[in-house]
């Protein structure tokens, strides 16, 4: 890494102040003005839109693998998605689903 | 105006919020070792651990930095990353959205993938909250989150990494996720937008800075709205 001391500091202070404005961005400006039932009935949709996007490389193709699909990870994330599904509880999942990783970690590996 | 007791609230956010120190912890501490590895200094560090409080974005960002990326390319690529956060302050704006400006301010910087997402799970499932109560949750969920955030942070980048390496703690994330998510297929609608979301930014991968992901989400919003227009249009006589 061949920056200065103030390059960094422009990075920090950029990606914060900018991350910071991305989320005061609708928080703040549209506050409590009511919305169009058509932008509403959208945002309903924000959280499964994203989040299984933001998920699934991660799930397929595991960084930590160099990108090859992982058994121990597919088994896992399977096993999540069923014990949520057996549970309807999602702090049971996250430790079930850990439990279920490090078994098939140990296990298999 | 009409008290609400929120204190149940914020002690129910703070129960759902602890189990994400199992991704939080780890990551921040990981963070610390890999940034102090690449030459920031501990002030450095917990500049980005304080101010960005995002992991995805801040390694990303340090990914570009060890590859010495010029700063506006740095800053446009990590910024990109974060774009989903605009989506989310929108999606709670209409459940916090009364709050006074400095609490929306507050909120806003408390905003990650772990709160929005307990926070949201909880708006549509639970009894309609009144405002402070629901503001109260989120908090909650926060309290944990946060400060773990930093703390993991600053351990990873004062002692060094105690990780043993090969663990597949990168999984924490996908695990929590999916604990949020599948609660949340309560309709065809939402299933859809879900079943969108993940086909499209497969066959977006190839876009760079995380747009892929960006289309895949509007797509999954409009395909989760329209769903649900055409069943509320059926269902009507």
């Amino acid at each position: 890494m061949s920056y200065s001391a103030l390059q960094i500091w422009v990075i920090i202070l950029g990606l914060g102040l900018g991350t910071y404005l991305l989320r005061f961005s609708f928080l703040g400006i549209i506050g409590n003005r009511p919305l169009p039932e058509w932008v509403l009935r959208h945002l309903r949709y924000t959280a499964v839109a994203v989040m299984p996007g933001l998920i699934t490389p991660l799930i397929l193709f595991p960084q930590a693998t160099g990108g090859a699909m992982d058994p121990v990870r597919l088994g896992a994330a399977l096993a999540t998605i069923a014990i949520s599904l057996w549970t309807r509880n999602v702090t049971l999942t996250i430790f079930g689903g850990a439990a279920v990783l490090f078994a098939l970690h140990f296990g298999l590996g | 105006m009409t008290q609400h007791s929120t204190r149940p609230d914020y002690l129910n956010g703070c129960r759902d919020g602890l189990p994400f120190f199992l991704v939080i912890a780890p990551f921040g501490a990981v963070f610390g070792v890999v940034a102090t590895e690449a030459g920031l200094d501990l002030a450095q560090v917990m500049g980005f651990t304080f101010l960005v409080i995002a992991g995805a974005a801040q390694f990303v960002a340090l990914q570009m930095m060890v590859e010495n990326a010029p700063v506006l390319i740095v800053l446009a690529a990590s910024l990109a990353v974060n774009l989903r956060m605009a989506m989310y302050s929108a999606a709670l704006a209409p459940h916090l959205g009364g709050l006074s400006f400095g609490r929306r301010a507050v909120i806003s910087y408390l905003l990650t993938d772990q709160t929005f997402a307990a926070a949201i799970l909880r708006y549509e499932q639970s009894a309609p909250r009144a405002l402070h109560q629901k503001m109260a949750y989120f908090l909650g969920v926060a309290t944990p989150v946060v400060p773990v955030w930093y703390l993991a942070t600053w351990a990873g980048a004062a002692l060094g990494s105690a990780i043993p390496p090969g663990l597949p703690i990168d999984f924490a994330v996908p695990i929590t996720f999916l604990a949020l998510i599948v609660p949340m297929l309560r309709t065809l609608a939402h299933v859809i937008a879900a079943l969108v979301s993940i086909i499209a930014v497969l066959a977006l991968a190839f876009l760079p800075f995380n747009l892929g992901l960006l289309i895949a989400a509007l797509l999954a919003m409009i395909a989760g709205a329209e769903t649900e227009r055409r069943m509320a249009a059926q269902a009507a006589p």
